[in-house]
């Protein structure tokens, strides 16, 4: 199997005395301020330093400019100027991906959709939903839920992820196991081509077979294919009600063996999220709910739907949990109470940063029935490797967090780190998993997208954005390993 | 020209040089970039979403000087100056990222490299070292104040129109001054006080066990401007059965000169507080204001490189309890009633974000029979006020006041309770703003339950 040598990218732009960043062409700058109007263009070094970053750790590097377009004409008009310029278009919403997919690793302009951020229209006759790429997530679902609808993605970063974000990572969330991700709520897109053109896919249909999906294809497509402008998402009715649950457990393989028994029972939990002793003390240091911070593992359980199934399955599935050597099973008693936990949940990666500077996080991907399996492997590796994993995540879809906390300056563990990783993206392939499960691909996997689909595959995708993006100006270097151009790097 | 130029770059490379040293580096680190904070940024929000304008895209930007990516040119103390300071962020972030104290050392730095125009220069002088630390100077501007009042002086200003001319809101500014008590009873309050002094029989047996003895901070600006809300706060600890002493050595709590970055200064005024404190053993020590409050639960940090001073101060801090905590704990006041009406509570940021208390005073006002709480939207986001703020960046404090007010206005409150002197002052400006001062009033948490008690 093909493996290239993982490394923690640090990509930092350093500026000696009297040197600048890289500027804009002027003649290129001057067309982008004919477009949107000079106040919204900017290039200042304190904008640029901005839009260096995104949630991933230790991946920093300076746009030439950013753009904020007002309207789907206007990131045509930017789009055409830059592939004319061959000048990089690195699409951006809040900015809290993983897998450093918003970093203008190659320069290029940022283009932010803040001033593109308005729902269109709730259809409840279609039961759809219209927005535009900069509604935040949490803000659309509260404007659907005032209508009795609901849109399940629900990625951690919610109450701050853009919904063009969304689309473009294909984010999961704490519901994925019931209801799907993102991929499974987009029926149409309005998007803008490398060259320029703006196309529409899809529509308010429930069938629609004329052609290519491109719909799916640019869902997931982390902005290197086009920019998406528009889009029409599927709602679902409301479910009538909703019930929480913790399930404690003094033994970690319990807890997972108890995860693969629920789901052979035929039994779908609307959440079922599986949280480990590391991580259940360092959220309790934050939300102070009163998590039990002496147990191995907990499992956070959430079905939703009619009264009469809801309280069958919180039963079957308390049972499950008691025949699994459960140590307590609690139930929410309101449903803010059950919001309490879900919440305090979401905050797990950035809460485990509490315990060392720099935390590392990855989301390999198994068949659920491998469930115990991994993680049984995951704590194998990090003894093997002496490195501090703290394993969180969506378990009911395999979906697992595994985050190593550790710092960034210390060389020696970093490096240990890399190989525990590399230990663990092996394994999941192995078993017949991914290398990532919802974070995305970004410049953190691309070393290793091969493993998942081989060369074959990689090179199938490459001729994809090839003829997408003959100049390869839509958010370059990321997905492929290899890109065309490279700016300095160092360190 | 060249000159100028020449400063400003000694000058912003002194500052990197500074960072390098001073800024801590691990607090840096610890931001994860997850942009949880961003929602709860009354500047993000206020800017329409910029990065630049948030507490994650200012920690950028302050480990990006020490990184030597970024110069700390003009833009980045403008953004360093427009944060409000209310620390919404650190409540938000899962992370725990102490951004309030990575502000002030910043905001430190930068001060330290700053040539004020005289003016300015002057104003700082007076006001932060020779008018708040020294009780009786501020003590003769309360009565000159008074003598303002009372005597057809204010009428004459304000019926001229002369505030209008000058720039910013002085003539709104100038309409919300409390009402100053007379100088006899300013200068009365210089003698120390020890109120509640019973003898031990005269305390019936079963309270005995949980009587305390509070001292109470009283402020600097609190004990002129805000003398009747002092008197009240003394009432309250006394209907609560606590022997409250008021040491009379205690001075200003330097809040207000770290946030404008004269550290040092604060840490003179912490000692001299430390001391005043220290003398007597008392189970608490009580703050009615917010801001005080909070700055004065972490005077250790001030003294991190000082084992003495962190251990005295460590001392200080843990006694440290909000007014409203006190009472709640007590639960000695007597049954509370007011006339029916709608009563909303704007949260002080430092009461909430710095102290973390935000159910006390709720769960007071819950307890006044008659009152109805209405819980006000976004009532933990800050109200403009912040210190100075209001005078120094009126534009984005005046828009922040007028969304709040959009969500006061929605509670259809009649009284809308603080916990801070600043939060009052600006809410006090919020309903002359919005028009409803015949609809509404503004009071103080202490000021509202004292009212509330039968007389």
């Amino acid at each position: 199997m093909f493996r290239k040598q993982y490394r923690i990218y640090m990509i930092i732009l350093t500026l000696k005395d009297g040197e600048v960043a890289q500027m804009l062409d002027s003649v290129v700058k001057e067309k982008l301020c004919s477009i949107v109007g000079e106040a919204h263009v900017q290039d200042d070094q304190l904008t640029l330093v901005s839009y260096s970053y995104d949630a991933t750790p230790n991946f920093q590097s300076l746009p030439d400019a950013v753009v904020s377009p007002g309207n789907t004409e206007e990131v045509s008009r930017i789009v055409k100027v830059c592939n004319e310029h061959k000048v990089p278009i690195i699409p951006r919403g809040s900015g809290t991906n993983l897998c450093a997919g918003t970093v203008p690793s190659e320069g290029g302009i940022v283009l932010l959709f803040s001033r593109m951020n308005k729902i269109l229209e709730i259809d409840e006759e279609n039961l759809t939903v219209t927005v535009q790429p900069g509604v935040i997530t949490q803000t659309l679902i509260e404007a659907v839920e005032e209508k009795e609808l609901f849109y399940p993605p629900d990625p951690s970063s919610m109450k701050i992820s853009t919904l063009g974000g969304n689309i473009n990572e294909c984010s999961g969330g704490l519901r994925g196991l019931k209801y799907g991700v993102t991929k499974d709520y987009v029926l149409g897109l309005e998007a803008v081509m490398p060259n320029g053109n703006i196309i529409r896919t899809g529509g308010k249909l429930a069938k629609d077979v004329a052609g290519y999906d491109l719909t799916k294809l640019l869902v997931g497509s982390e902005g290197t294919l086009a920019i998406i402008t528009e889009a029409i998402l599927k709602l679902i009715p409301n479910p009538e009600t909703k019930k929480t649950m913790l399930v404690l457990f003094e033994n970690m393989e319990h807890a997972a063996q108890a995860v693969s028994e629920i789901i052979s029972a035929k039994i779908i939990p609307a959440t079922l999220e599986f949280i480990d002793n590391g991580t259940l003390r360092a959220v309790e240091a934050f939300a102070h709910i009163g998590l039990p911070t002496d147990m191995e593992a907990v499992l956070l359980i959430e079905q939703d739907g009619a009264i009469e199934v809801v309280e069958r399955d919180m039963l079957r599935i308390a049972e499950i949990c008691e025949q699994e050597h459960a140590f307590s099973v609690q139930m929410a008693n309101t449903i803010e109470e059950g919001e309490k936990l879900t919440t305090a949940r979401r905050s797990a990666l950035t809460a485990l940063s509490r315990l060392r500077p720099t935390t590392i996080l990855e989301d390999a991907t198994v068949p659920r029935s491998k469930i115990a399996d991994m993680v049984r492997a995951v704590n194998r590796i990090a003894g093997k490797y002496q490195v501090k994993i703290c394993t969180f995540g969506h378990a009911g879809d395999g979906n697992l967090h595994p985050t190593c906390v550790t710092d960034i300056r210390d060389k020696e563990e970093m490096h240990r780190v890399e190989q525990a990783f590399e230990e663990i993206f092996a394994v999941a392939v192995d078993m017949g998993g991914t290398i990532t499960g919802e974070h995305g691909v970004g410049m953190m996997k691309s070393p290793y997208l091969a493993w998942k689909l081989g060369e074959e595959g990689v090179e199938a995708m490459r001729n994809i954005k090839q003829a997408f993006d003959p100049h390869n100006i839509m958010n370059p270097g990321k997905i492929f390993a290899k890109s065309a151009r490279k700016r300095v790097v160092v360190g | 020209m060249t000159q100028i130029m020449e400063t400003r770059k000694t000058q912003s490379q002194g500052i990197q040089a500074d960072f390098q040293k001073r800024m801590d580096y691990d607090e840096l680190l610890n931001c994860t970039r997850c942009g949880f904070c961003q929602p709860t940024c009354p500047t993000f929000i206020e800017s329409g979403g910029k990065e630049a304008s948030s507490p994650r895209g200012r920690i950028a930007h302050m480990k990006a000087v020490v990184d030597g990516l970024l110069e700390p040119d003009e833009n980045f103390e403008k953004e360093l100056s427009l944060c409000l300071g209310c620390r919404a962020c650190e409540t938000a972030c899962p992370s725990g990222v102490k951004y309030g104290h990575l502000l002030e050392e910043a905001r430190d730095i930068v001060q330290q490299y700053k040539k004020h125009s005289i003016p300015v220069r002057l104003i700082r002088y007076i006001f932060l070292k020779q008018l708040i630390p020294k009780q009786n100077r501020l003590r003769v501007v309360g009565s000159l104040l008074w003598f303002y009042q009372r005597t057809g002086i204010q009428w004459l200003i304000r019926k001229s129109g002369f505030l209008r001319l000058i720039p910013g809101n002085m003539d709104d500014m100038e309409s919300i001054l409390p009402v100053i008590l007379s100088p006899k009873q300013l200068w009365k309050r210089s003698k120390p006080i020890i109120i509640n002094k019973r003898s031990n029989n005269e305390i019936p047996i079963n309270k005995q066990s949980s009587r305390k003895k509070v001292g109470f901070f009283s402020g600097c600006i609190m004990d002129v401007m805000f003398l009747e809300t002092n008197r009240n706060t003394l009432h309250l600890l006394e209907a609560s059965g606590c022997e409250a002493v008021i040491p009379r050595r205690q001075t200003c709590c330097g809040a207000l000169h770290a946030h404008a970055g004269e550290k040092n200064d604060a840490r003179e005024l912490a000692k001299q507080n430390i001391i005043a404190f220290e003398k007597e053993d008392m189970d608490y020590i009580v703050t009615n204001a917010g801001g005080c409050g909070a700055f004065l639960d972490e005077y250790e940090m001030l003294f991190k490189d000082d084992s003495e001073w962190y251990n005295r101060s460590k001392r200080f801090t843990e006694r440290i309890r909000d007014i409203s905590e006190v009472l709640l704990e007590l639960d000695s006041l007597p049954p509370l009633n007011t006339h029916s009406q709608k009563v909303t509570y704007q949260d002080s940021c430092h009461l909430k974000h710095g102290m973390g208390v935000d159910k006390a005073p709720r769960q007071l006002l819950r307890a006044v029979d008659g009152a109805q709480f209405i819980e006000m939207k976004e009532a933990d986001r800050c109200c403009g006020s912040a210190g100075i703020y209001n005078l120094v960046e009126t534009e984005m404090s005046m828009q922040i006041l007028d969304h709040k007010m959009e969500h006061v206005k929605k509670t259809e409150a009649y009284t809308l309770v603080t916990a801070n002197p600043g939060c009052l002052l600006q809410m006090k400006l919020g309903i002359k703003r919005a028009g409803l001062e015949k609809k509404m009033r503004a009071v103080h948490i202490v000021d509202f339950i004292a009212e509330s008690i039968p007389q």
